[in-house]
């Protein structure tokens, strides 16, 4: 299954922010080997010098790193990655609060209509539980 | 090394007409080039002096530092724009007519693509569909171990599960060392897997860059900068 890239921003940044998203999301473990750059364009279906790209990028900030000969590995630097995953959230929240305010709602109220979301899905989990 | 291909101020007329005029690229090894420009550009032109199949009128083009010839169609494995073998050959005859005629062609690679393909090796080339003559003759292709590819439009006729097929069998046959040219309209399919792009204008190089400055610098695809140049 090719991996979903749009169409108007550099292929390369769209697969560092897949990988860097599978590395926080953890479908990689710290210090995990990852596929080689020929294996994992076949997958993505991308060329495999923009792959090559994106992972000497990666390898850039620090979040992977090869052994000569052996392959490239995730970081086993967990507080990095703890820190990048904090960061990733701020941004979704961010992107999230920025398109509320263009409906037209101020932050309290959005904060209230997260509430009340949470609070009517928790009634139809109890009762699909009971 | 020397550069895989290599024109420089190459013309090519038929009567009156300039088909390609003043051309001068070079192409480099180890990537994948899309090769565009709307209909009479000068694409297939271009393909077929490469392949030795028409001579310049002004200019040259060498490939690995030579121009066409038997040296060369040894290390170019080319697919062309129509269909190019004796219809009424089955596909296992043609199999092995392919492995008589060139030495670097590789039987279990294009027996596996065929397999994979599920085409059935007793069918002669006339009895298979469009769609499945063009996948036989990319396999046959793809098989032979290369300098160079060079694909007049190989994915217009097969459906989109094939053609994800057939990028996947371009992506995982080619060496690092080779180079893969391929022309095609449908760039909006096949702009993931290039390396760079080259927009051809009336036998002109109009563009030559990588997909990933296209998209940095226009902030749009290969495909919609193609429609904004070329519209009608």
């Amino acid at each position: 299954m090719p991996w979903d890239l749009n169409n108007d921003r550099p292929i390369y940044l769209q697969l560092m922010e897949r990988i860097q998203h599978d590395i926080i999301s953890g479908v990689y473990q710290p210090g995990d080997k990852l596929p080689s750059v020929r294996d994992l364009a076949v997958e993505a279906a991308v060329n495999p010098n923009t792959m090559q790209k994106a992972l000497s990028e990666l390898e850039r900030c620090g979040l992977v790193h090869s052994q000569r000969t052996s392959g490239r590995f995730i970081t086993d630097d967990t507080e990095k990655l703890r820190r990048m995953k904090s960061e990733l959230a701020s941004e979704h929240i961010f992107s999230f609060l920025d398109q509320m305010r263009n409906l037209g709602f101020s932050d309290t109220e959005t904060l209230e209509m997260i509430q009340q979301t949470l609070d009517k899905k928790e009634g139809t989990n109890n009762e699909t539980d009971s | 090394m020397k550069p895989i291909l290599e024109c420089s101020r190459l013309t090519k007329k038929y009567g009156d007409f300039f088909a390609l005029s003043d051309l001068s690229l070079t192409l480099e090894r180890g990537q994948i080039i899309g090769l565009l420009g709307p209909n009479g550009s000068g694409k297939t032109t271009l393909i077929k002096l490469a392949n030795g199949l028409l001579t310049p009128t002004d200019g040259h083009i060498l490939i690995n530092g030579m121009t066409p010839c038997p040296k060369t169609k040894q290390i170019v494995s080319y697919l062309p724009d129509c269909s190019f073998i004796n219809e009424h050959m089955r596909v296992q005859d043609i199999l092995s007519y392919y492995t008589d005629f060139f030495s670097n062609f590789s039987t279990e690679r294009a027996s596996a693509m065929l397999d994979a393909l599920e085409i059935d090796r007793r069918s002669r080339l006339s009895s298979l569909s469009k769609g499945t003559k063009e996948k036989v003759q990319l396999a046959l292709v793809m098989s032979r171990d290369a300098d160079l590819y060079i694909l007049d439009e190989p994915i217009g006729g097969v459906d989109p599960a094939a053609r994800d097929f057939i990028l996947k069998t371009i992506l995982t046959n080619y060496r690092e060392d080779a180079a893969v040219l391929i022309s095609t309209h449908l760039i909006a399919d096949i702009e993931n897997v290039l390396d760079r792009v080259l927009f051809l204008r009336n036998g002109q190089l109009a563009l030559n860059a990588t997909v990933d400055d296209i998209r940095t610098e226009y902030g749009k695809s290969v495909d919609a900068l193609f429609r904004e140049v070329f519209k009608c």
